[in-house]
C-alpha cells in the first residue's frame, strides 16, 4: 500500500491503475458478453416424430434418447418433477435416461447454454431471475406445442390433453396464435385473511365497498393494520388487486386493452376508480412502513394477526407454511365490488394458469421435452403436483373432493363460485419494462400520497412508448 | 545478465497478460461491439443498428436520473468518506501529542485501526443484507428500535423515503469504505518524517495548524488516488442498490444507478445491445472522471 506514495510511481502509473479499477467497476459489462459468440445448430429434423408414434407413444420419441430438464427451486420445490412426473415419464421409457438439473437463477444457468445452441429440453422458466418468454419465442428458440395439446392424455381415458385443462390454459401460453409454453400452476388471486381472527371477532365478508371499509375500520380499532403489502419487492400484489377492481368495474375488456396497449387503456374510468378506492386504503388503512418491507415480512405479520388482510396468490399457503401459527386458519375473500354498478359480481375473481414450462426446439430431443409436460399434465402429475405443493395445477378438477388444505379449499370454492367470471392480464411478462413502471406507480399510489390521475397518466405514457420502440415485440390477444 | 532480461520478463507478463487480455479487454471489445446492435440474448443473430442505442440512451429520463444520483455520490461520498478517514487517521497517529519526541496516535488506536478495517472484510452483498436490518422501517429495525424505545413513535422511512432512500446507501458505502482509508493515509502519515512534526511542534504548533500545514500537504499524492478510488467507486454502486433499495432502485427511481439499469435491461428487457451502449458510456465515464481529477488536482509534488 505504501508504494504508491514513492515519488517514482507518476502519474501515468496512477492513471493507468485508475483505469484498471474503471474496468473492475464495470463487471456487468463483461459478463454480458461473454456469452456472447457460441454457434447455432440448426435442427431441421426436430420437428419429425424420431420413434415410432403408438398409443404408449403418441408424440413419437426416440425412445432411448436421453432426456434434460431444468426446474426452478422455489416455492413449489423440485420435489414434483424427481418424485412424480421423472418416474412417470421413465415408467413409459425405461430406456430414456433422464438428467434432472434445479436452479435458483434460471437465466443465470440456461441462457448461455441457448446463446451456445446446446439448450436444456425442457426448462421451467420462473423466479425473479426467469427469462423474457416473449425474446425466447421470437428468437426461435420454443417448440410449438400443438402436438402435444392435440395427444390423448396419459391417464384420463378418451380425453386430448388440451380437453383435460381448465379453459383459458392454453391461451395463456399462445403466443401471436401459437401455443409455446404451459403455464402448468392454477393461481386465484384475492385477499387473504385468518379464518381465526375473522371467527374470534365476529367479523364478516364485504361484498361492497362500504362494508369492505367498515370492516378497515374494526380491525383499526383492534390495533391491527387492516391491509398492507409488500413495497420492497412486491408492489405486483397490489397492482394486481387494483386491477382486479378495475376488471370488476369495467368488464374483463379493461384488462384486455391494457394487454394490447390501446391508446388511453390505463386512462379509462374503470382504472382511475380502481386506483382513487385503492388509494384511499392505502391513506387510511394501511402502514406507510410497508413500503420498506420485503413480502415474507408482511406474510409473517400476517401471521402474527397484525395485518387483517393481505392480498396474494394462492401460493401464499404454501410459501408461509412454516410460519403459520396453528388454527391460523388461511381464507380467500373475492375483492369488494368497489361501485353497485359494477359489470362483473362480486365473486368475480383474478384466475390464471401461471409457472411457465416450455420445450426447446433447438434442444437434442424436442419430442422428449414435449412428453415430459404430458406427463406432468396427467392425473397422476397433477394429484402429485398438488398435494406436494398445496397448488392447484391446470388439470381440471384433478383433485376435487381431496381435502388437502385450508386455502386451496377456499381458493376452490371461491373459483366454483365465480364460474366464468375469471379473467387475468398478461402484460407483466410481455412487457417487463411496463411491468416496472406499474409497481412504482402502484407505490406511489398506496404509500407516498400518489392520486389516481397520476396513476393512470403516467403508466399510460409508459404504455405508450412501450408501443411506439420497436425493439420490442408486440403482443395480442 | 542483459541477454536474458526480456525473455525472462516475458516470461513473467505472459500469464497475467493473457488473462486480462481474455477475461477484461476482450468482453470489452465485444461489449463495444455489441452496443452497436440489437442482440437481445436469446439467440447468436444480430442486426447492427449504428448509434440507435445511444439516441435511444440520451432521450432514456432514467439513463438520467442515474446519471444525476452518479453525481451525488461522487460529490457527498469521496467528501465524506476522505473527511472521516482522515480524521480517524490523524487521531491514531498523530493526535495523542508527542511522547519522547514521538508522535502517537491516541491511547488504544492499534487497537481501533483494527476495527475500523473489519467492514473492509466483509462481503458487500453482506454489508446490504446487514444494513436492511438496520435500517428496517419497523421496530425490528436497528435504528427504529432504538427510537422506538426513546419514545419515537414514527419510524423513519430509511430506503422507503424518496429523500432519504440514497443518502442512507451513501452512508453504508461511507461506513464501509473509511477502514480502508484510515489504513491508506496512516501508511501515509508513517512516512511523513518525524522531524517535520518536531520543527513545527518546537515553533508551538497546536495540533490543527499541524494537520492542515503538515500532514495535509504531504499527504497529496495519497489524497488524490483515495479521490480517484472514491469517484471510480461512487460509479458502481451497483451492489447495494440493488439488494438494499425498495422496489429495486426505488423508490420510484430514487437511487437507481447505471449498473442497475445495465443490469435490468440485460437481465429483465432482454435489451442487451442497449445495456451494452450503457455500459460504453459507463466506461468512458469513468475514464474522463479519472484523467480529469488527476489533471485538476496536480500540485507541485513535494519532495521528502
Amino acid at each position: 500500500m505504501t508504494d504508491i506514495l514513492k515519488p517514482e510511481v507518476d502519474r501515468r502509473t496512477l492513471l493507468r491503475r485508475a483505469a484498471a479499477v474503471g474496468l473492475l467497476a464495470t463487471p456487468a459489462v463483461s459478463m454480458l458478453s461473454a456469452c456472447l459468440g457460441g454457434g447455432s445448430s440448426d435442427d431441421d429434423t426436430a420437428d419429425k416424430p424420431a420413434g415410432e408414434v403408438s398409443a404408449t407413444n403418441p408424440l413419437g420419441i426416440k425412445e432411448d434418447a436421453p432426456l434434460e430438464i431444468v426446474i426452478f427451486n422455489g416455492g413449489l420445490g423440485t420435489k414434483y418433477a424427481t418424485d412424480v412426473d421423472i418416474p412417470s415419464y421413465n415408467k413409459l421409457f425405461p430406456n430414456s435416461k433422464v438428467t434432472f438439473n434445479q436452479t435458483e437463477e434460471i437465466s443465470t444457468v440456461v441462457q448461455p447454454r441457448f446463446t451456445a445452441g446446446d439448450p436444456p429440453d425442457m426448462i421451467n422458466n420462473s423466479g425473479s431471475k426467469l427469462m423474457d418468454q416473449g425474446a425466447l419465442v421470437s428468437a426461435g428458440q420454443v417448440q410449438d406445442l400443438t402436438e402435444l395439446f392435440a395427444a390423448p392424455s396419459v391417464d384420463i381415458a378418451g380425453k386430448t390433453v388440451k380437453d383435460t385443462l381448465i379453459p383459458g390454459t392454453v391461451e395463456q401460453g399462445t403466443f401471436n396464435g401459437k401455443p409455446y409454453v404451459l403455464n402448468y400452476a392454477f393461481t386465484v388471486f384475492g385477499l387473504w385473511y385468518s379464518g381465526k381472527l375473522f371467527k374470534d371477532n365476529g367479523w364478516t365478508v364485504p361484498t361492497t365497498w362500504a362494508d369492505f371499509t367498515a370492516l378497515l375500520d374494526k380491525m383499526k380499532a383492534k390495533g391491527i393494520t387492516p391491509y398492507g403489502y409488500a413495497g420492497a419487492n412486491a408492489p405486483y400484489y397490489q397492482y394486481t388487486a387494483i386491477l382486479t377492481s378495475a376488471a370488476k368495474i369495467g368488464g374483463a375488456d379493461v384488462l384486455k386493452n391494457i394487454d394490447n396497449l390501446e391508446p388511453g387503456a390505463w386512462t379509462s374510468d374503470a382504472v382511475k376508480q380502481a386506483a382513487a378506492a385503492w388509494a384511499e386504503v392505502g391513506a387510511k388503512y394501511s402502514n406507510k412502513a410497508f413500503l420498506g418491507l420485503k413480502h415474507t415480512e408482511v406474510q409473517l405479520q400476517q401471521n402474527q394477526y397484525k395485518v387483517g388482510l393481505y392480498p396474494s396468490g394462492s401460493w401464499l399457503e404454501n410459501e408461509q407454511a412454516k410460519d403459520t401459527p396453528a388454527g391460523f386458519d388461511y381464507q380467500l375473500m373475492p375483492i369488494p365490488s368497489v361501485t353497485t354498478a359494477d359489470k362483473l359480481p362480486v365473486t368475480a375473481l383474478y384466475a390464471a394458469a401461471g409457472e411457465q414450462y416450455f420445450v426447446a426446439s433447438k434442444g437434442k430431443n424436442p419430442r422428449g421435452g414435449m412428453e415430459f409436460l404430458r406427463h406432468m399434465l396427467s392425473k397422476a402429475g397433477a394429484v402429485g403436483f398438488t398435494q406436494l405443493t398445496k397448488t392447484l395445477t391446470v388439470v381440471a378438477g384433478a383433485t376435487d373432493g381431496m381435502e388437502i388444505s385450508a386455502g386451496l379449499t377456499s381458493g376452490n370454492k371461491a373459483l366454483g363460485a365465480a364460474g366464468a367470471d375469471t379473467f387475468s392480464f398478461r402484460f407483466d411478462t410481455w412487457y417487463k419494462k411496463l411491468d416496472d413502471e406499474v409497481r412504482a406507480a402502484t407505490n406511489e399510489l398506496m404509500y407516498q400520497g400518489g392520486t389516481a390521475d397520476k396513476f393512470c397518466e403516467r403508466i399510460q405514457k409508459v404504455a405508450d412508448a412501450v408501443k411506439a420502440d420497436s425493439s420490442i415485440e408486440k403482443f395480442s390477444r | 545478465m542483459k541477454h536474458g532480461r526480456y525473455p525472462f520478463i516475458i516470461g513473467f507478463l505472459i500469464v497475467p497478460v493473457a488473462i486480462y487480455a481474455t477475461f477484461v479487454v476482450y468482453p470489452y471489445i465485444q461489449a463495444f461491439n455489441l452496443s452497436f446492435t440489437n442482440w437481445r440474448g436469446f439467440s447468436p443473430d444480430f442486426e447492427y443498428i449504428g448509434f440507435d442505442n445511444f439516441t435511444k440512451l440520451f432521450q432514456d429520463s432514467t439513463f438520467w436520473k442515474a446519471i444525476q444520483h452518479h453525481i451525488v455520490l461522487l460529490i457527498a461520498m469521496p467528501l465524506l468518506t476522505i473527511a472521516i478517514a482522515l480524521f480517524f487517521a490523524f487521531l491514531l497517529n498523530v493526535g495523542g501529542g508527542s511522547k519522547g519526541g514521538l508522535m502517537r496516535g491516541v491511547r488504544g488506536s492499534w487497537f481501533y485501526r483494527v476495527i475500523f478495517f473489519f467492514p473492509q472484510l466483509l462481503a458487500l452483498a453482506l454489508v446490504a443484507v446487514i444494513f436492511n436490518r438496520v435500517y428496517s422501517p419497523d421496530e425490528s429495525g436497528l435504528i427504529n428500535g432504538l427510537l422506538h424505545q426513546v419514545g419515537v413513535d414514527q419510524p423513519v422511512l430509511f430506503l422507503a423515503d424518496k429523500n432519504l432512500a440514497l443518502w442512507s446507501i451513501i452512508a453504508v458505502l461511507v461506513w464501509q469504505g473509511v477502514g480502508f482509508y484510515v489504513v491508506l493515509f496512516s501508511a501515509g502519515m508513517g512516512s511523513i518524517p518525524t522531524e517535520i512534526y518536531e520543527a513545527a511542534a518546537l515553533d508551538g504548533a497546536t495540533r490543527g495548524t499541524l494537520f492542515f500545514k503538515v500532514t495535509l500537504p504531504l499527504l497529496w499524492s495519497t489524497l488524490q488516488v483515495a479521490w480517484v478510488y472514491l469517484g471510480i467507486a461512487a460509479f458502481d454502486a451497483f451492489a447495494l442498490v440493488n439488494v438494499m433499495s425498495v422496489d429495486r432502485g426505488g423508490p420510484d427511481g430514487a437511487t437507481t444507478v447505471l449498473g442497475l439499469e445495465i443490469f435490468r435491461n440485460m437481465q429483465d428487457y432482454g435489451q442487451y445491445g442497449y445495456a451494452s451502449a450503457m455500459g460504453v458510456v459507463l466506461f468512458f465515464l469513468t475514464l474522463t472522471f479519472a484523467a480529469l481529477t488527476l489533471r485538476v488536482t496536480r500540485r507541485d509534488t513535494v519532495e521528502l
